[in-house]
Formats: structure tokens, sequence, C-alpha cells
């Protein structure tokens, strides 16, 4: 058991660090923050430098385009980029992190082809479309309803929190395909191109003001049979190959990011009581970094993730409302104006969201009692 | 980085806890610390780990398995040394609780000046006669006697952070016992006609301390490995974190163990309390989770001095 990175990961960590240190300073000025149109374009600028100095797709495999970095290095890429203050994936979260890796895993070679490399280039972005009004965490009750038509599904229904919804080229959608199965079991999972007639798109305000969420209102859309991935009537499992991919190391750069902005918070926490829990904090995330790390050599030698994927998304994002809620306190009144004093309150309102999104900390408790811990399932009615 | 237990480490696991499950049913450690258990760890090689070329990664392992298996006594005191011994921090005067003073041969205490040694027979104290921890038998000394200084502050400040390591390495052991005894008993006791682990409540108090065992394991292991190759890490801050999401595991595992038990785990008879009584215990030595705490939070950027 050691922390050691090999001598290939130093000299990789070496090369990125020498890299990130001249493109940085060249990035152009960033966009207006609700200016989701410009932001699509300056998060996919960074991707295009990305893939021109051959870090896109830095997990994925080198037959599709990626890097084929091992574990160890992806997780020295997320480091090194957070720790430069890098620009986050963004738009390209998508598209990079969830869509990318299922085509590679369940697509056709069609599919790949077409999508994979333009995903990596930055001239593809993708939205998801999973969850419905009455579809959140019980996500296998999605009601949106597809009926095959020749060689077209027509499909109806509704979906929200669509992330990206109003600049992505393509979503990620699962679809009801067989109304009578049991609810498991007949779902599909298409790819749906946002411009297609009958899609309408409204921004979702959050409590931050900003709408890069969006519900999408679905009215007879023709989505051809050749965007389908996987069977039909397959969706759960290819759906759970999706989710897998966010359990990996989708929250890897929100933990380093959250040890810098306790490192950004510190100069401001003169009462000791505060001073005490940001310690308690910052000695916990770097629990939470080490389990993680402990999950990436699991990984590696097995293929795949150990048990404590399951726990880190639920242990990172409560430390993270801790450390929302201890800004707040920290700053007293000058949380009166969100943008008062570096982004603390902004991070406070974002990270309220945290233990909902990509499944509440409920939901997590539940994975981790059943999946982990082997008890028994709650009786369904 | 390989931050996995190695095929030597899992059997240096295995092979402690089925010694440990074979020689210290729970009903030998109810009868508390004696000498003999100390003749048998000692043959084991439990307190010659690092004499025998066991890297620090390898000596947590163990020790988790100790605080496993509750086993009591001075056990990080003893570690290295062919005798029974405790180390506290404390200085000549000073009034101090001492454990296990019956069984020990000599008390190292840790000083601004270095290490003292002091032999057991010197120290003069009266045992409580009703110790939380029923296993950790505890002397009060009034006056800590000078003794003979024996090691420089130095080398007490490396040897505080070892057994501070080791420490945590018990707690994460009685983390570890308490999530498996708590799911153990959800699954088999019945209420309402089904299991209680079925019932979310429950389900989710055991999932929040399998959480916190694990993330103290890995931290608690991230530090050892950190100690072992310096460059890989802060040590310090590592270490810190270490006792401070060990101790607090241990203690919340106990505290919510208890609950899940329900009245069980209110009795004596059930071992819930024995474990949460020496997470307390340990929570006392080598600086609580608060002090440490407070040491991480002094590596952090400061404010300004006119801000403080
Ligand atoms: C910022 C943000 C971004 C998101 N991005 C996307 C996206 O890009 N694409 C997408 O498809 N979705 C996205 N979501 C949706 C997200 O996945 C859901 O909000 C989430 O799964 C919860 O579903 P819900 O909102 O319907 O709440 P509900 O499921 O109605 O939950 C309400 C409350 O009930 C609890 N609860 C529900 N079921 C149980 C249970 N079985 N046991 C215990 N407690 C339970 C929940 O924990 C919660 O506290 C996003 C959400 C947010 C807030």
């Amino acid at each position: 058991m050691d922390l050691r990175y090999s001598d290939v990961d130093e000299a990789f960590r070496a090369r990125l660090r020498e890299w990130l240190s001249s493109e940085l300073p060249k990035l152009p000025v960033q966009p207006a923050r609700d200016d989701w149109s410009a932001r699509r374009g300056w998060d996919t600028d960074w991707q295009r430098r990305l893939f021109d100095a051959g870090y896109a797709g830095i997990n994925w495999p080198k037959e599709f385009g990626g890097q084929g970095a091992t574990p160890s290095q992806h997780l020295v890429f997320l480091e090194e980029t957070t720790r430069a203050r890098a620009p986050y994936v963004g738009v390209n979260f998508v598209g990079l992190l969830h869509a990318g890796p299922t085509i590679i895993a369940e697509g056709t070679e069609a599919q790949k082809t077409d999508h994979l490399s333009n995903i990596l280039r930055g001239d593809e972005v993708w939205c998801q479309g999973f969850s419905e009004p009455q579809a959140g965490s019980d996500l296998a009750a999605v009601r949106t309803k597809a009926v095959l038509d020749g060689d077209h599904y027509i499909v109806t229904g509704q979906k929200i929190w669509c992330s990206y919804g109003q600049i992505g080229d393509y979503g990620e959608l699962l679809v009801r395909t067989d109304p009578d199965a049991p609810k498991h079991k007949g779902i599909t999972w298409l790819m749906l191109p946002m411009d297609l007639p009958g899609i309408e798109i409204r921004p979702l305000k959050t409590v931050l003001g900003s709408s890069e969420f969006a519900e999408l209102f679905l009215d007879e859309v023709r989505v051809p049979v050749s965007c389908r991935i996987g069977a039909e009537n397959d969706g759960w499992r290819v759906t759970n190959v999706t989710l897998a991919f966010e359990r990996g190391t989708a929250f890897v750069s929100e933990m380093v990011d959250a040890l810098r902005l306790i490192d950004d918070l510190s100069p401001y926490v003169t009462d000791p009581a505060y001073r005490r829990e940001l310690g308690h904090l910052a000695a916990e995330l770097d629990g939470v970094w080490a389990l993680t790390k402990r999950n990436v050599t699991q990984a590696a030698r097995t293929g795949v993730m150990g048990p404590g994927s399951m726990m880190i998304k639920y242990a990172y994002s409560e430390l993270r409302q801790r450390l929302g809620e201890l800004s707040m306190k920290v700053l007293e009144r000058d949380v009166l104006a969100i943008d008062a004093v570096g982004e603390f309150v902004e991070e406070r309102l974002r990270t309220l969201a945290l233990t909902i999104a990509a499944g509440t900390s409920q939901i997590q408790k539940n994975i981790i009692g059943e999946r982990v811990l082997g008890l028994p399932k709650e009786p369904r009615p | 980085m390989n931050f996995d237990l190695t095929d030597d480490q899992v059997a240096l696991r295995d092979g402690i806890r089925s010694l440990l499950m074979g020689r210290f049913s729970m009903e030998r450690v109810r009868e508390g610390f004696d000498r003999s258990m100390f003749d048998e760890l000692t043959e084991a090689g439990v307190f010659s780990l690092r004499a025998d070329g066991f890297s620090w990664a390898d000596s947590v392992v163990v020790y988790e398995e100790l605080g496993r298996a509750c086993v009591p006594g001075p056990l990080v005191g003893s570690a290295g040394a062919d005798a029974v011994v405790d180390v506290i921090e404390g200085r000549s005067g000073d009034a101090v609780w001492v454990e296990h003073l019956a069984s020990l041969d000599r008390l190292l205490t840790l000083g601004n000046d270095g290490i003292r040694e002091i032999p057991a027979a010197s120290l003069i104290g009266a045992e409580a006669d009703w110790p939380l921890d029923p296993l950790t038998p505890a002397h009060r000394v009034e006056s800590l006697p000078a003794g003979e200084l024996v090691g420089t502050a130095s080398e007490a400040s490396r040897l505080l952070n070892e057994l501070t390591l080791l420490t945590a390495a018990q707690q994460v052991g009685l983390a570890s016992a308490l999530v498996d005894m708590s799911v153990g008993y959800a699954i088999t006791r019945e209420q309402f006609g089904r299991p209680i682990g079925s019932f979310q409540a429950v389900k989710h108090m055991c999932a929040e301390m399998a959480v916190k065992a694990e993330v103290a394991r890995a931290a608690v292991q991230a530090a050892a490995c950190i100690m072992d190759d310096p460059d890989t890490g802060d040590m310090m801050r590592s270490l810190h974190g270490a006792k401070i999401v060990a101790g607090e595991a241990a203690i919340m595992t106990g505290r919510t163990a208890t609950q899940v038990y329900g009245g069980m785990g209110f009795t004596w008879e059930v071992d819930v309390h024995l474990y949460l009584k020496r997470a307390w215990v340990l929570e006392t030595r080598f600086g609580s989770a608060d002090t440490h705490a407070d040491a991480v939070a002094e590596m952090l950027p400061q404010p300004e001095p006119s801000q403080r």
C-alpha cells in the first residue's frame, strides 16, 4: 500500500503542468454568467484546446480518440487542472462524462463515428433528459412515451432539469416504449437531436437566478430509430451504465475544488470556533480524497469501482453543505450581496443542489445500505 | 500508486484477525488486560512490528484489528517495547490519569524537553472505583514524578506522531466492528414483521456509520503511507486528519450502534457500550479531534494579523 505516483505519472504531471501554465494565460475573457450561448463558445473553445494538446477524453480508450490514461493519470489530470484553476468541463460535461462513455460502451459503429470525435473536439454539446416532473428519484418511472412508426419513434412527453438544454445539439433521452411491461423493462435510451420539430425548450431558473437547466416539452417528435442506444426496452440497463460513470470520477474535480475553497475561505476565518470547524472540514475532505484514491486503485486492479464509489458522492456533497454554511457564518453581513466577497455565497447557493442532483443523499444512503451493506430492501407496495 | 492492501497485507490482516478471534474472545476481553495477554501479543509479534521490518502501513492494519477485537491494554505504548509500557503527555508535577497502572512496568511521558521514563513502582495514585471503560482501569496520580530523561524533544515528537497513528488505527477498528455489529443486528432483529434494517431510518443510520468508518480507514492508511514515504504527502496534516476522522468515526458509530440496538444497546450484556467507552477513552489520548482540527486550521492560509 503506497501513495507514490509512478515515474510515468509524474512525467505526465510535469508535462501537463507546463502546458497549463502556458495555455491558461491565453484564454479569452470569460463571458457573462448567464449568457449561455457565449458560454458554450467559451467552454468548447477550452475543449478544443485540450483536444489539440492531446488531453481530450483523458480516460476514454485510445481507439475512440481518447488518451487511454490509467485511473491514476486521470486523477493527476483532475488534480492539476483544478489546482491550476483551469476551466471546468462546463457544457461538455454531459458529452464527455455521460453520453460519450455510454456510446463507447453500448453504441453501434456508426454512432461511435458520428459522435465521439465531435464530442472530444468540442464540436458537439450534449444535454441530459432523464428526469421528469413525476420521475426524479424514481427515475424508472419515466412516462415520456415513444411509439414506433416505421423507422422513427414518435416521442411525446416532458423532461425537467435538462442540463444545458438550450444549447445542446443532442440530448440523452429516456423514453417508455412498453407501457405494459414492469417499469424497469419498458424503457429505451435515445439520442435526441435537439433541432427536431416538436421540441419546446423552456429555461428553468434556479435559486442562483441562472438558467443552464431547461424543461423540455416533446410533442410528437420524430426521432430516427438509428438514434437508439442499445436494444428497445433495454434502456434501464444502459442507464445504469451511464450512471456508473458518474459515480466513478465525475465528482473528483468538485472535491479538489472544495479543498481549494477551504484555502480561499481560510484567510477570512478569524473566530476560533469557525477555524476549528474549518480544520474539521479540511480533515474530512482529505479523508474522502484518500477514499477516492483507494477507489481508483481498486478500479485499476479489477476494472470495477469499489464499494467506496457509492460513498464518495454522499460524503463529499454533505461536506460541501457544511462548508457552505460555514462560509455564510464567516462572512456575516457581507452575505447580503452575493458577489461582495469572493465566490463564497454563490458557492453556498450552488452547493444546495449537490445533495439533490445525481441521486439525493437519501437515495445514496439507500444504495449504500442495500448494495454495500446488504441490508434488506424496503417492501414495495 | 497502489492505495489498497497488498496481498501480504491482506494475509497479515487475516492472520491477526483469526488469532484474535481464536484467543481473544469477548469473554476473555471482558476480563481485562493482564500479563498473559501481553505475552501472547508479544509472541504474535504485535509489539515488534517495526523491528521485524513491517512498515507503518502494515502496522495500522494490525492495530485496526486490535481495535476491532476491542483488545484492552496499553497496546500503543507497548509498541516497540519489551515491557508493558504506556505513554502519556505530561510534565513533572502534573496531576494525571494513568491507565492500567497495576499492569505497567514503566510509564513514558512526552514533554517539551523530551521523553522521560518513570518506573511504574514510583507512581502513587488512587484507582478509580468506577472507571468509564470497565476494561481500562484508571489511577489518579496527583503529582507526576520527574523521571529520567531518555529521549530528546525531537524523539518525543516523533514518538507522539507514531502513537497518534496507531491510536487512530485502533479507533478505525472500533468503528468498523460497530458497523458490522449494527448491520448484523439490523438484518436479524425483526419488528412490525420485518427486519429493522429494511426501515429506512435504520438503514440510513447504518449507511452513515459505514461511510464514516470507510473514510476514516482511508485517512489513517493514507497517513501511514505518508509516514512510510514522506514525500508523498503532508505528513502532519494527514496525521492530524487521521486522528480527527478516526476518533469521530469511533464515537459516532458507537453512539449510532447503541441506537440501532434499541434497548439492548443500553445493556451491559451487549458489547456496544464497551466499544463506545473505549472510543471515548482513545479520544482523550494524544489529542482530541478538536485539538487536531485546530492544528489543521493552523496549517491553512492565515488571516492578516490585524484581523485576528
Ligand atoms: C442542479 C440540478 C441538476 C440536475 N441535472 C439533471 C440533468 O442534467 N438531467 C436530469 O435528467 N436530471 C437532472 N437533475 C434532476 C435530479 O436528478 C433530481 O432532482 C433528483 O434525482 C431528485 O428527484 P426530484 O427532484 O424529483 O425529487 P424527489 O424524487 O421528488 O425527492 C424529493 C425528496 O424525497 C426524497 N425521496 C424520494 N424518494 C425517496 C426514497 N425512496 N427514499 C427516501 N427518500 C426519498 C428525496 O431524497 C428528496 O428529499 C438535476 C437536479 C438538480 C437540482
